[in-house]
C-alpha cells in the first residue's frame, strides 16, 4: 500500500501531538505540585491533591503512548536520546514516580511531620520534572553533539547550558501558570481566592521568561525562526499563542475559569507547536557537525514499517475516538465530593 | 560489576517487579467478566456486591502496574540503545497495534468500570467490563509478539551495518505469527488466568477463615475455583506445545531446560535435579528417555544436546534448568491445590478445612513464582543473544553508558520500587480489610443516561 502524503511527516506529526497532549494535561497537574506549598493548612492541601488525584494515572498514559510511538516510529531518535540524556531522563522517570507515591502516601498517616516530608518531596519532585523536561526540549534547540553513529558524546554536563536551563525555568513558569488556572477551576472558597493570586503572580513570572526565552532564540538559535520567514502563514501559530496568553488574565478577572483553563491549554499547545516548526525536519540537531543531524530522513523507521504502522492507526483511530468521546460524555458535568480515587 | 551485567540485573528486576500486576488484571478482569454476567442473569446483590469488591482491588492493580510500566517501556531506550536501533523497525508495528487496540481500550473503559456504577445502565457497564477484559488480552498479544520475535526472528531483513544495523519489517503477519508467538502467548495468558483466579481464591479464603463476607467469599469462590482448576490443568498442555516449539527453534534452550549435554543421547525428564556445566552432569531424580518420548514419541531418540554448542554460544544452563524445573514443580502444586478445594467446595466441605484454607490463603504467591520461573527460564534460556542468532545481549547495550551510571538508576528504582509494592501492600490490606460493605450496592434512583 502507498499513502498520497510523506510518511515521516506524518509521524512527526503524530509523536509531536501525543507528547503535546501530554504536555497539556500533566502541565496542569505537575504546576499544582509547583504551587502546592503555597496553600496553607492541610485542608486545602487535600484538596489540590484531590483535584489531580484520579487524573495522573491517565496523564502517564500519554507519556507511554508518546514514548511508544517515538520508538516506533523513530528508534533512532529514541535511542540516541536515551541513552545520551541518560541521567536525567532517570532523574525524570524517578521523580514521575515518586510523585504519584508521594500524592499516595500523605494522607495516610495523621502525624505532622510525616505529612510535611511527603508535601516537599511532592513539590520538589513536580518541579524537578518540569525543568528536567524544559532543559531537554532546550537542548534540542540548542543541539547536542552527536557522532557520525548518532551516538551523543557529551556529558551532563553538556546538557546544562545557559539556555537550557533558561527553557526549563520557562518551563516551570508555564506549568505553574497552568497549574494555578487548573487550581482556580476547580476549588472554591478561600482557596480559589488564594488560587487568583498565584494564577497573576505566575503570568508575570511566565511573561518575563516567555520575553527573556524569545529573545535568546531569535538571537542565538535564528534556525528556529527560519520557516516564518519563507512561509509567513505559520505565523499564525505565535500569534495565537500571544493571544490566548493575554486572554488568560481577562477570563481569570471575568471568573470565567473554564475558558481560561482552555486558553492556557491552547497556549501550551501553540508553543509546543512553535518548537515543533523550529526544530522541523530535524529532530535531534548536531552541535558541532550539523551533518550528523538526526532528522525525520535518516533516523525513522523504513517505509514498510510507518506504512503498516500508520495502517493500523487509520483503522483503529476511529474506534479510540468514538469510545473516548463516549466516555467524556459519561463522565461530563461537574465533579461531586465522592472520593474519586484508588 | 561490569556495564552489562548491571543493566541486566536492572532489566531483570524492574521486568519481575512489573510482572506482578498485569497477569493479575488479566485474569481478574476475565473473573469480573464473569462475576457480573452472574450479576445480570439473576439479578442477585451478593454477585453484584463481589463485582463491585474486585473492581476495587482491580484498579489498584492497574494503577500500580501502569507506574512500574513507564521505566520498562523507557530503559530500552537508556540501557539498550543500539538493541532498540536494531529492533524498532520491527517492535513499531507490535507497539503501534498495542497502543491503538489495547492501551486506549482499557484505560479508556477502566473509568467506566471503576466510577461508572451510576452513570450507566448495566449493561453498558457490562460491556466496559468486557472491553476491560479484552484491552489487557490484546496488550498481551503484542507484547507477546515482539518478546517472541526476539526468539525466533521471523519475516525480516537485516540492513545497515555497525551499530547502525537494524533489521527491517518485511511483512507483518510474518511477525504477528512468528514461529513462537502463538504457543508463547497461549502458555503466557493461561498462566496469567491462574494467576487473578489464585489471587481471588486467596482472599475469599481469608474471608471465610474470618467468617466475614462469606457470602461474597462463596460467590467469588464459585466462579474462580473452576477457573483455577481449569487454568491450571491447561499449563502442562500449553507448555507442552511450547517446548515442542523451542525443541525446533532454539535447541540450546532446550537442552538447558533438561542439563542435557549428550547429543548422542535420548533425553531425560528429570524431575529435580543438579546440573554442573563444568563437568557437563546432571544428577536427579529422572525418567529415562522420557522428554525424548514426550517430544517425538520415541524414547530412543537422541535429542541434541549442549556438547553441539561453542561454550561462549550455550545459555546459563544452572540458572535455566532450576528456574524451568522450578515452574513445572509450582504447577503441579497448583493443580493439586485448585483440585482439593474444588472438591471440598463442592461438597461443602470448605470452610470447615482450616489448613486447606490457610494453604489457599499463602498459594496467592505461586502463580507469581511459576509466572517469574517462566519468564527467567525462558529469557535465560534465549542468552547470549538478545535477539536469537542475529544480535548478541553484550552487543545490544549503549555505547555511551557506563557502570556508574547504570548503578545509579538500578539504586533509584529500586528504592522506588520498594515504596510502590509497600504502597500497593497497603493499599490492598485496606481494601480487603474493608471488604464488601454494603453501601457498593447500587442506588437504583439515580441511574445515568445511556
Amino acid at each position: 500500500m502507498n499513502y498520497p502524503f510523506d510518511l515521516q511527516t506524518a509521524w512527526f506529526l503524530l509523536v509531536g501531538i501525543l507528547l503535546t497532549g501530554y504536555a497539556i494535561l500533566d502541565g496542569f497537574d505537575l504546576g499544582i505540585g509547583t504551587v502546592y506549598l503555597l496553600a496553607k493548612g492541610d485542608t486545602h492541601r487535600r484538596i489540590l491533591l484531590n483535584s489531580i488525584g484520579p487524573v495522573w494515572d491517565g496523564n502517564e498514559v500519554w507519556l507511554i503512548t508518546g514514548g511508544g510511538a517515538l520508538f516506533a516510529a523513530f528508534p533512532h531518535v529514541y535511542a540516541t536520546v536515551f541513552s545520551g540524556f541518560y541521567l536525567p531522563f532517570i532523574l525524570l522517570l524517578f521523580g514521575l514516580i515518586f510523585r504519584a507515591v508521594a500524592i499516595e502516601f500523605r494522607s495516610k498517616l495523621e502525624s505532622q511531620r510525616w505529612r510535611s516530608a511527603w508535601d516537599v518531596s511532592f513539590s520538589v519532585a513536580s518541579v524537578l520534572i518540569a525543568l528536567l523536561a524544559g532543559v531537554a526540549l532546550g537542548n534540542m534547540i540548542v543541539g547536542v553533539p552527536l557522532n557520525k553513529e548518532m551516538e551523543y558524546t557529551g556529558t551532563f554536563f553538556t546538557l546544562l547550558n545557559p539556555y537550557s536551563l533558561l527553557v526549563g525555568v520557562t518551563t516551570v513558569a508555564l506549568f505553574t501558570m497552568h497549574g494555578s488556572i487548573y487550581a482556580v477551576l476547580k476549588t472554591e472558597g478561600e482557596l480559589q481566592e488564594q488560587a487568583r493570586k498565584w494564577v497573576f503572580g505566575s503570568i508575570i513570572f511566565f511573561a518575563l521568561c516567555y520575553v527573556l526565552t524569545t529573545m535568546a532564540t531569535l538571537l542565538f538559535f535564528p534556525h528556529m525562526a527560519e520557516k516564518f520567514r519563507t512561509q509567513p502563514i505559520l505565523l499564525a501559530v505565535p500569534m495565537l499563542n500571544v493571544l490566548a496568553l493575554f486572554n488568560i488574565p481577562r477570563e481569570i478577572y471575568r471568573r470565567n475559569e473554564m475558558m481560561a483553563f482552555l486558553s492556557s491549554c491552547v497556549a501550551v499547545a501553540t508553543l509546543m507547536a512553535l518548537f515543533g516548526i523550529g526544530l522541523y525536519p530535524n529532530l535531534v540537531l548536531s552541535n558541532p557537525n550539523p551533518e550528523y543531524s538526526l532528522t525525520i530522513r535518516n533516523a525513522s523507521s523504513s517505509n514498510a514499517s510507518l506504512t503498516i504502522m500508520m495502517t493500523i492507526a487509520i483503522l483503529g483511530m476511529p474506534f479510540v475516538l468514538a469510545y473516548t468521546s463516549a466516555i467524556y460524555w459519561v463522565f461530563r458535568g461537574k465533579v461531586n465530593t465522592e472520593a474519586l480515587h484508588y | 560489576m561490569d556495564t552489562e551485567t548491571l543493566a541486566r540485573i536492572q532489566f531483570g528486576l524492574t521486568a519481575a517487579f512489573h510482572y506482578i500486576f498485569p497477569p493479575i488484571s488479566i485474569g481478574l478482569g476475565v473473573i469480573l467478566v464473569l462475576l457480573e454476567g452472574m450479576y445480570l442473569r439473576t439479578k442477585d446483590r451478593t454477585w453484584e456486591l463481589a463485582t463491585k469488591f474486585w473492581v476495587k482491588i482491580f484498579a489498584i492493580v492497574f494503577a500500580v502496574g501502569v507506574a512500574s510500566g513507564i521505566v520498562m517501556e523507557f530503559q530500552f531506550g537508556t540501557n539498550w540503545s543500539v538493541y532498540s536501533r536494531f529492533v524498532g523497525d520491527i517492535f513499531g508495528s507490535a507497539l503501534a497495534a498495542e497502543g491503538i487496540f489495547a492501551f486506549f481500550l482499557e484505560s479508556g473503559f477502566l473509568a467506566v468500570l471503576v466510577f461508572g456504577w451510576n452513570r450507566v445502565s448495566p449493561k453498558v457497564h457490562f460491556l466496559s467490563t468486557i472491553m476491560v477484559m479484552l484491552g489487557s488480552h490484546f496488550s498481551a498479544i503484542w507484547i507477546l509478539v515482539a518478546n517472541s520475535w526476539q526468539q525466533t526472528p521471523a519475516a525480516y531483513k537485516i540492513v545497515g551495518e555497525g551499530v547502525l544495523r537494524r533489521a527491517e519489517i518485511t511483512d507483518f503477519w510474518g511477525l504477528v505469527f512468528n514461529p513462537s508467538s502463538m504457543d508463547r502467548l497461549v502458555h503466557t495468558v493461561v498462566g496469567a488466568w491462574a494467576t487473578g483466579a489464585f489471587f481471588v481464591l486467596s482472599v475469599s479464603a481469608f474471608y471465610l477463615l474470618k467468617k466475614k463476607h462469606v457470602d461474597v467469599a462463596n460467590a467469588s469462590l464459585r466462579v474462580a475455583l473452576p477457573f483455577a482448576l481449569v487454568a491450571s490443568l491447561l499449563q502442562p498442555l500449553t507448555g507442552h506445545s511450547s517446548v515442542a516449539g523451542v525443541a525446533k527453534n532454539q535447541p540450546a534452550k532446550l537442552a538447558a531446560f533438561e542439563g542435557h549435554y549428550d547429543s548422542s543421547k535420548p533425553m531425560d525428564l528429570v524431575l529435580f535435579g543438579w546440573t554442573n556445566p563444568d563437568t557437563q552432569q546432571t544428577v536427579g531424580l529422572r525418567i529415562p528417555g522420557m522428554a525424548s518420548w514426550l517430544l517425538y514419541q520415541d524414547a530412543r531418540r537422541p535429542v541434541t544436546g549442549l556438547d553441539r554448542f561453542p561454550k561462549e554460544d550455550r545459555p546459563p544452563v544452572t540458572w535455566v534448568f532450576q528456574t524451568y524445573h522450578l515452574m513445572i514443580g509450582t504447577g503441579m502444586l497448583m493443580i493439586l491445590l485448585a483440585a482439593l478445594a474444588a472438591f471440598r467446595f463442592r461438597t461443602g466441605k470448605l470452610p470447615d478445612c482450616t489448613l486447606l484454607l490457610k494453604a489457599l490463603i499463602v498459594s496467592v504467591a505461586l502463580p507469581h513464582i511459576a509466572n517469574q520461573m517462566g519468564w527467567m527460564s525462558a529469557e535465560l534460556g534465549r542468552q547470549p543473544w538478545i535477539v536469537y542468532g542475529l544480535l548478541r545481549t553484550s552487543d545490544g547495550l549503549s555505547k555511551v553508558v557506563s557502570a556508574p551510571m547504570v548503578l545509579t538508576s538500578l539504586i533509584l528504582f529500586t528504592l522506588i520500587y520498594l515504596l510502590l509494592f509497600a504502597l500497593f501492600l497497603f493499599l490492598l490490606d485496606r481494601k480487603i480489610k474493608e471488604g464488601p460493605t454494603l453501601e457498593m450496592a447500587s442506588k437504583r434512583s439515580d441511574r445515568g443516561l445511556i
